[in-house]
């Protein structure tokens, strides 16, 4: 079973007793229907409650949840005929960064995704879905391909941040980074990118310049960690859900300031208590994403990012 | 002096960066190095252009000491000297900040751009200063630097830029990190417009400067000793649960591990940079 947060507490308990009830009176004479109907509506209401007010700090432990779904899950949901290719040609292999081809729709596409593992013994091997600058390569390796077979690129967006190591640092983790925001904005191909989890500062932005960008409901974006910012601000680390409402990391504030373009809402809950019905309305946008760039010419493709993210600021004159 | 008056009288000097950089030296007669403690005449180390007379230590410059120090003289016109940071997020204490800042440095951003001829070469060019908000990377920065950009591929000239920043504006939240994407657009466009871009990276430049405009000129330099890199030295030995050596992230570490093309003293700056400019314009 998910494991539960602290402020969806009050629905689990009431849905416990629920439960409890229902099983009562399938072995007893008594008849609690009444009670039953009366805790179920307020059930109802209390769910609306809390997961229709999330606060962003809620959406931080939604996003970070451990069964929240990866990549892959989405992969194996949206697509068909997934093959993941591998490796940079210049150094190694980078399994925090999965990519290949597939088909969407019977349409080529190609796939690049920050991937997490699902237990601690998958989370070593995927260095927990942060990548070193060999992963960044290789997206770029594999963007590059996409563009020469004039395949659409669809990533997803899922990292705590690119890997904060002596090793990467030795191989050029802020290149590698630059070098892909650089080249990403040339591409004359279609790019759609979706947060789906944690996007966690450059290392989230080393494969998301896209076309369009968008946002699971309660996935975050942000500059830094709310516990990093929260360190630096107020040197106090536990401040993190103040830094949290501060920056502006949620979907529908990121909506508001301009900077992404679709929240992607998600099952009640979150994403992880029905995967499915998540991928189905992943689905919906990308399908809408992908018809509307299929319209334009590679050097539209190429104008269009750049008129996106040339506006994107805000500033004054004095 | 109310503070719009203290701007507009600073506007006028916009091309005579040595006036402006008179305003930058604090009082004082002495000074101590940063690095070694030795103490000297301010004017000793001011005629050095902050290099340490005994131990080569470079001292983070201004924005205007910087332009003095490598543009032909009276050369350098200022583009876009009064934009400055919005406050988007409403993010408490930022206007303050800035504010301050703005009194401290004279400067209205952490970049100054414009255009200047170095030994006799034309070029657009932007310098960071990290006395201002410890050069983080905001809305109006990116901004500046992406016109710069652009300006100079409209003029096809080649576009120089001196780096020095802490890393993000957090205060911009996520404006701050799309600057890194927005200036690696304009590199893109003109890089691929034919035209020279040349990256200096000096103290300090982490975070997302050097993961985006610093780290992709066709040529990338920096100065002796510059503390050069992604993620933060406490924040790597947190993850790696070791001590990382002290030449990490330097400069020289850097130059050892392919990441940059040459050191350059602050000496030979200029000299280097006409050579090279002129090496590009006369196989043109
Ligand atoms: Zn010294």
């Amino acid at each position: 079973m998910a494991p539960i947060m602290e402020f969806e507490k009050p629905i689990v308990n009431l849905k416990e007793k629920i439960k409890e009830l229902k099983a009562f009176t399938e072995n007893s004479e008594i008849d609690l229907k009444d009670e039953i109907k009366t805790l179920e509506e307020r059930l109802a209401k209390l769910e609306e409650d809390i997961y229709g007010n999330l606060k962003p700090w809620n959406r931080v432990q939604m996003a970070r949840h451990p069964d929240r779904p990866t990549t892959l899950d989405y992969v194996e949901r949206l697509f068909e005929d997934f093959i993941e290719f591998h490796g940079d040609r210049l150094f190694g292999e980078d399994e925090a960064i999965v990519s290949g081809i597939a088909y969407y729709k019977n349409q080529p596409v190609t796939i690049i995704g920050h991937q997490r593992g699902k237990d601690t013994k998958e989370n070593i091997k995927r260095n927990f879905g942060m990548p070193h600058p060999e992963g960044y390569r290789k997206a770029l390796r594999h963007m590059k391909q996409a563009e020469k077979f004039n395949r659409p690129i669809i990533t997803f967006i899922d990292t705590k941040g690119a890997y904060p190591g002596k090793a990467a640092e030795e191989r050029g983790q802020s290149e590698a980074i630059a070098k892909n925001l650089m080249e990403m904005a040339g591409l004359t191909v279609p790019i759609v990118c979706i947060v789906i989890g944690e996007g966690g500062s450059g290392g989230a932005l080393g494969i998301g310049v896209g076309n369009h960008v968008h946002m699971l409901e309660n996935s975050t974006y942000s500059v830094i960690s709310p516990e990093g910012a929260a360190a630096i601000l107020w040197k106090d680390a536990g401040e993190a859900q103040r830094a949290a409402e501060s920056m502006r990391i949620t979907a529908p504030d990121l909506k508001k300031l301009g900077v992404i373009d679709e929240v992607i809402p998600e099952p009640k809950g979150g994403a992880h208590r029905d995967i499915d019905k998540q991928a189905a309305f992943i689905d919906q946008v990308l399908e809408k994403s992908l018809k509307e760039l299929k319209e334009l010419s590679s050097e539209d493709i190429v104008e269009e990012r750049w008129q996106k993210y040339k506006k994107i600021g805000s500033f004054q004159t004095v | 002096m109310p503070l719009k008056d203290f701007f507009g009288k600073r506007k006028k000097y916009a091309s005579i960066p040595s006036e402006k950089a008179k305003v930058d030296v604090p009082e004082g007669l002495m000074q101590k190095c940063d690095n070694c403690k030795q103490i000297y005449y301010r004017k000793e180390i001011v005629k050095s252009l902050y290099v340490c007379p005994n131990c080569g230590y470079h001292h983070p410059m201004t924005a205007w000491t910087r332009i003095e120090s490598l543009f032909d003289e009276g050369t350098f016109q200022e583009w876009d000297a009064g934009l400055t940071s919005a406050n988007p997020l409403n993010f408490p204490d930022y206007e303050e900040k800035i504010k301050k800042d703005r009194q401290k440095t004279g400067l209205n951003e952490a970049v100054v751009t414009g255009t200047g001829v170095i030994e006799n070469n034309q070029v657009a060019f932007a310098v960071m200063d990290s006395h201002f908000r410890m050069g983080s990377m905001g809305s109006a920065i990116g901004e500046k630097i992406t016109r710069a950009i652009e300006e100079a591929r409209k003029e096809s000239i080649p576009f120089i830029i001196f780096t020095a920043s802490g890393g993000a504006r957090m205060q911009e939240g996520l404006l701050s990190l799309m600057q890194m994407a927005k200036t690696s657009f304009a590199v893109k466009r003109f890089r691929d417009s034919g035209n020279l871009m040349i990256s200096v990276m000096t103290h300090p430049t982490t975070g997302g400067v050097s993961a985006s405009f610093a780290s992709i000129g066709d040529y990338n330099f920096a100065e002796p000793g510059a503390l050069i890199g992604f993620a933060g030295r406490r924040i790597i030995e947190q993850t790696i649960r070791e001590k990382l050596p002290n030449d990490f992230q330097t400069a020289e570490f850097q130059l050892e591990h392919g990441q940059i093309d040459k050191v350059i003293h602050r000496h030979d700056m200029k000299k280097m940079l006409g050579k090279i400019l002129s090496m590009h314009a006369d196989g043109r």
